[in-house]
């Protein structure tokens, strides 16, 4: 893809992350930061994309990413948020969790808080595997089965659930601000509300039988009820949280491990996933054309959708594309978004018309026109 | 003759004996460290009558964990070489073991060689012996892999490769050399990208200028004629150092009487940029009124100059009497002295007529001897044909390097290029440089071409898939860019598989997302015994941190009946200390996973039991636990906590009352135990008579078993009348 800049970095990135822009400033962003994994020495760099306010600088270098700094990060990055503009939150794969504090004005980057071992196992470490931020609270999970709550002003934990899962949790999002979702290694999704001081789920919805790995969640960026989630297989699932055990939709996505799903954040008829397979994918609901699906048949021929279920009542308008049931099938419209690549595509992030993702083969894609 | 000791070694104790890995001969090695040199004597050259690369049995000298230790970086390949007669040098400054006197033992890996201090005694010594250093030294032989910079040459030429191997077999070869000479240059491409981010670039320089001469000499295999035009193409792009002085010259105030104008002048007629020189000469002309008329007639020769134009309807022959035609009127100009009171003319003009004492005089501006090869080609014999490189190529060596000083490398490996003999390229190639990159990749493309079929290894498969396998294998040592190798290896039709075999098992790993990666090459390439391993280890690391849902997960996944009994008795032990169970978010759903293992059905099974026992479907639970029972799937030393859980449904009135076959059902068991299995039943309730605390436990149970005996009996009587 033209619009496309790859820039090869010599560290096997997990993980990319774009640092959120006001809402008010209606700006495209332009400053994002990584993770490494698997390197001796593993880092978090910031990186800055064009409007570097240097005179003349040439338009092919606009949009090349220029390192702006980078910091030591004890472990992989198994997961990275930003907290706001200038903390970041990673999770480590010896079990820490920290807080990284990015000074603009100087470029420097330094620790601001770090729970070293917050997830822990009594012989090894326990990898910290996701983290979701909602400021000034930080939930985060592990290979340990455990989910605690941080809060960044705080220095010890807030709560934690023991052996909330008999396996791993791969992710957590945060449905309610007092309910998370996470999912983990057999397939389920679970939620947690804060409220409840027990510790088991409020709710376990799951794919019956086959317990296949579920690696990411995402969470609709307006209706809370709706996630998307990936698993082992490269199966994307939509969820109705409400609406028991089911998905609403299966669709085979991508032929290994999905690794990420992302809703645009502003405009959530679009979807994107990335994984193992190495290719990154656009995912597109045609929600507003009122093109009849049987023009629009045939496009997405790799693709079964095992959606039934039409929506019990409720306002139909209120009702997303992605859970439209049997007449979303034709409207759904994949692109590629990335050259042929044979490693795989660890990690993306969208914001406004801006992709940045990051793959094993030590490189960094960043398109600045994504079409959304 | 020395060649690079390739063949690989196993280690068998820390007193340095060392088998080849072809198995039979025994070689014992001793070192000797002694002031300035170590020696290492390998007694028996077994290794030179290898005649296969034997699979490396790595297990006992790479266990999973990293080993952390002293690294050592030396370039292995340039100092350590195996004579004919197997003596290994190396060079001590970079081994800080190699102290005087002490012995040093070594240990080929896949990529590295280990070097440890040992206890050595010489026959009939005595005396104390000195304790060696604890540490063991990793002597790494591709050391460039460890460049940060050049991960970016690698992984990008790892796309370049992948491309390559896909380019199907069965296209006319005519098609396929546009495609391969792509390749080429976008291989070279990536090089010099990766030259503009590093400091130190004289290496990849120096790859680069060789790769670029194998590609217009044998990937390319231009015809003569063309031959010169892509010669003079690779001088210039590797002497660009003319552009930057020509910038320097015409941005001065007055070019014309800049000191360096005359260099770059002759430089540009040097490298064949006649139509540079000419503008340049033009601002000259405009200054120089009195001589104007020589320089029109400069500007003239020069601009009449024949040029082959492969393109062209003209053949080679009329080129070549075009051009003699030309070459005669410039020697004409020179024996009239039409240049004679110019200096600076004069001397271009003996140039063009391809004057060997005059090209020789500018050595500085021609800088290297290959360089005075193709001007002197290009003014003396531009038809010249693939076939006859060799010859001026080494004259072109003899005259322009100093008789005194030995050619240097570089200059030998250009010269087996200009003499076609690829394999002297490959080999010299391996033995200067550091990495396994240049010459893996580019035999590669060498053989996609076509043009290695000729030569046979005595070893290994071939060549190709030899200096892969030595690539790849560096790439899998390096702790980040070992996903990368896998691909090589894939390509790689004899021994790929098991290199990969070996090494993936070897992948340390960390997290769970590392592990799942492995597995996803594993399983994509049919691994079953490495998929097991991997999932194994998972398991065990699980189960060692109290993980028992996890554990239980990875040994399913590994169909690892075995481990799932051993989990599953976990799971009932715990349970019977507890009183609860645990993880059950993972034993509910199994699904037709639990029938992995008998202990494992038994376990689900028994907890669905519990369930119903709790929702009071008393008889469905009765059922169950009848059929647990009889099935035999119970573990004995679980009889005794399945009849006390048995205890409450038999003294249940209501139970009892309401559902008389519950009380017939566990008749059976009674019956089973009283008549079927007399034995059995009397060994448990013996085994449970010797602990007391049991003992009233057992009481009642017999009690209640009588009971309920006498009870059915009396029901089953009341049913028959």
């Amino acid at each position: 893809m033209e619009s496309t800049n790859a820039k090869y970095v010599s560290q096997k990135i997990s993980k990319t992350r774009w640092r959120p822009v006001s809402s008010s400033a209606l700006q495209q962003p332009h400053i994002f930061a990584t993770g490494s994994w698997d390197n001796e020495d593993n880092k978090i760099s910031i990186w800055s994309i064009g409007d570097h306010g240097l005179p003349g600088m040439e338009d092919e270098l606009e949009g090349d990413p220029q390192l702006l700094c980078e910091y030591r990060h004890d472990g992989d990055v198994l997961d990275l948020q930003f907290l706001d503009q200038d903390r970041i939150v990673t999770a480590s794969s010896t079990g820490a969790v920290t807080i990284f504090h990015h000074h603009q004005n100087s470029q420097t980057i330094s620790v601001a808080r770090q729970w070293a071992r917050a997830h822990r196992n009594p012989c090894d470490n326990a990898p910290c595997t996701g983290v979701v931020c909602n400021s000034p609270e930080i939930v985060t999970v592990g290979e340990d089965g455990r989910i605690i709550l941080f809060r960044a002003d705080q220095e010890g934990a807030v709560r934690i659930i023991e052996n909330a899962d008999s396996n791993s949790i791969h992710a957590v999002t945060f449905l309610r601000t007092t309910e998370i979702l996470t999912v983990n290694s057999i397939g389920q999704l679970k939620l947690w509300d804060f409220r409840q001081q027990s510790s088991s789920p409020s709710q376990i919805l799951s794919l019956t039988g086959d317990r296949v790995p579920l690696h990411c969640v995402a969470r609709h960026p307006n209706q809370q009820h709706i996630v998307a989630t990936g698993g082992q297989d490269g199966m994307l699932c939509v969820w109705d949280v409400r609406q028991g055990n089911t998905p609403f939709s299966l669709i085979e996505a991508h032929s290994a491990e999905m690794w990420e799903v992302h809703f645009h954040p502003t405009n959530p008829d679009h979807l994107f996933t990335c994984s193992e397979d190495g290719s990154l994918l656009h995912w597109e609901t045609a929600s507003h054309s009122d093109m009849p699906s049987f023009l629009q048949g045939g496009r997405n021929n790799s693709m079964i959708s095992r959606s039934a279920m039409a929506p019990a009542g409720g306002n139909q308008s209120l009702i997303s594309a992605w859970l439209a049931g049997d007449s979303g099938k034709g409207r759904l419209e994949t692109t590629h978004m990335l050259p042929s690549q044979t490693l795989s595509v660890n990690s993306l992030d969208v914001l406004g018309q801006c992709l940045v993702c990051g793959t094993d083969e030590e490189a960094i894609f960043v398109n600045r026109q994504v079409p959304v | 003759s020395a060649r690079t000791y390739s063949c690989p070694l196993e280690i068998v104790d820390r007193t340095c004996t060392i088998m080849c890995r072809c198995a039979s001969p025994v070689l014992v090695s001793e070192c000797l460290g002694t002031g300035g040199s170590v020696t290492m004597r390998v007694r028996e050259a077994a290794c030179s009558t290898c005649t296969r690369i034997a699979v490396p049995k790595m297990k006992s000298l790479f266990p999973r964990i990293k080993v952390t230790c002293q690294a050592v970086i030396m370039k292995l390949r340039r100092n350590i070489t195996v004579t004919n007669d197997c003596v290994v040098f190396l060079n001590p400054k970079n081994i800080p073991a190699a102290r005087d006197g002490m012995h040093l033992g070594f240990a080929w890996g896949p990529g590295d060689i280990l070097v440890f201090d040992t206890v050595y005694k010489a026959a009939g010594q005595c005396g104390t012996t000195r304790s060696g250093s604890s540490l063991i030294h990793v002597v790494r032989k591709d050391e460039d892999i460890y460049s940060p910079i050049l991960r970016k040459l690698f992984n990008e030429s790892h796309h370049i490769f992948v491309g390559l191997q896909t380019i199907r077999e069965d296209l006319p070869s005519k098609n396929k050399k546009p495609q391969f000479v792509s390749i080429s240059k976008s291989y070279r491409s990536v090089i010099r990208a990766c030259m503009e981010e590093l400091q130190q670039v004289s290496i990849l320089l120096a790859i680069e200028l060789i790769w670029n001469l194998c590609e217009v000499l044998f990937i390319d295999a231009v015809p003569a004629g063309s031959l010169l035009l892509h010669l003079l193409d690779w001088v210039r792009l590797h002497k660009a150092d003319v552009d930057e002085k020509a910038r320097e010259v015409l941005q001065s105030e007055s070019p014309v009487e800049h000191h360096g104008y005359w260099d770059v002048v002759v430089s540009y007629v040097l490298q064949g940029r006649l139509e540079e020189a000419r503008q340049m000469l033009a601002k000259q002309a405009a200054q120089q009124y009195a001589d104007k008329n020589m320089y029109k007639l400069m500007d003239n020769l020069l601009s009449k100059m024949p040029v082959y134009n492969p393109g062209s309807i003209h053949t080679l022959t009329e080129f070549d009497v075009k051009w003699r035609h030309w070459h005669e009127e410039v020697d004409r100009c020179l024996q009239d002295k039409s240049f004679a009171s110019n200096v600076h003319l004069e001397l271009i003009c003996k140039i063009l007529v391809g004057d060997e004492d005059t090209l020789l005089e500018h050595k500085e501006l021609l800088s290297t001897w290959y360089h005075f090869l193709v001007t002197r080609l290009l003014f003396a014999h531009p038809t010249i044909k693939p076939t006859e490189l060799h010859y001026y190529a080494q004259s072109c060596m003899a005259m322009f390097l100093d008789s005194r000083s030995a050619p240097e490398t570089l200059d030998s490996i250009l010269l087996a290029a200009f003499d076609f003999d690829i394999h002297q390229v490959i080999k010299d190639c391996s033995i200067a440089l550091n990495n396994w990159w240049f010459v893996a990749h580019l035999t590669d493309l060498l053989d996609h071409c076509k043009l290695l079929q000729s030569h046979n290894l005595h070893f290994g498969s071939n060549l190709r898939e030899f200096l892969l396998l030595e690539y790849a294998s560096g790439l899998f040592n390096h702790h980040s860019l070992w996903q990368l190798a896998v691909d090589y290896f894939d390509h790689c039709p004899e021994f790929g598989r098991v290199y990969l075999e070996l090494h993936i098992e070897r992948v340390p790993l960390d997290t769970e997302r590392k592990a799942l990666k492995v597995l996803r090459i594993c399983e994509q390439r049919q691994m079953p015994e490495q998929v097991r391993s991997i999932c194994k280890i998972m398991a065990k690391r699980a189960l060692r941190n109290n993980r028992l849902g996890s554990a239980l997960s990875w040994s399913i996944r590994a169909k690892d009946a075995a481990f799932a009994t051993l989990i599953s008795e976990r799971f009932l032990q715990d349970y019977c200390t507890r009183g609860t169970f645990s993880d059950l978010d993972l034993i509910d759903n199994l699904g037709p996973a639990m029938l992995l293992s008998d202990r494992l059905t038994f376990l689900v099974k028994y907890h669905e039991f519990h369930k119903l026992y709790g929702e009071k479907c008393f008889t469905e639970a009765a059922k169950l636990l009848l059929s647990l029972i009889t099935a035999k799937i119970a573990p004995r030393s679980f009889w005794m906590t399945l009849l006390t859980d048995a205890l409450p449904l038999l003294e249940q009135k209501e139970v009892s009352q309401t559902h008389p076959h519950l009380s017939l059902g566990l008749c059976d068991i009674t019956q089973a135990f009283a008549l079927l299995d007399d034995l059995t039943v009397i060994c448990v309730f013996w085994s449970f008579q010797e602990e007391d605390i049991e003992l009233t436990k057992v009481e009642l149970l017999r009690l209640a078993l009588a009971r309920n005996l006498a009870k059915a009996i009396v029901k089953e009587g009341t049913v028959d009348a």
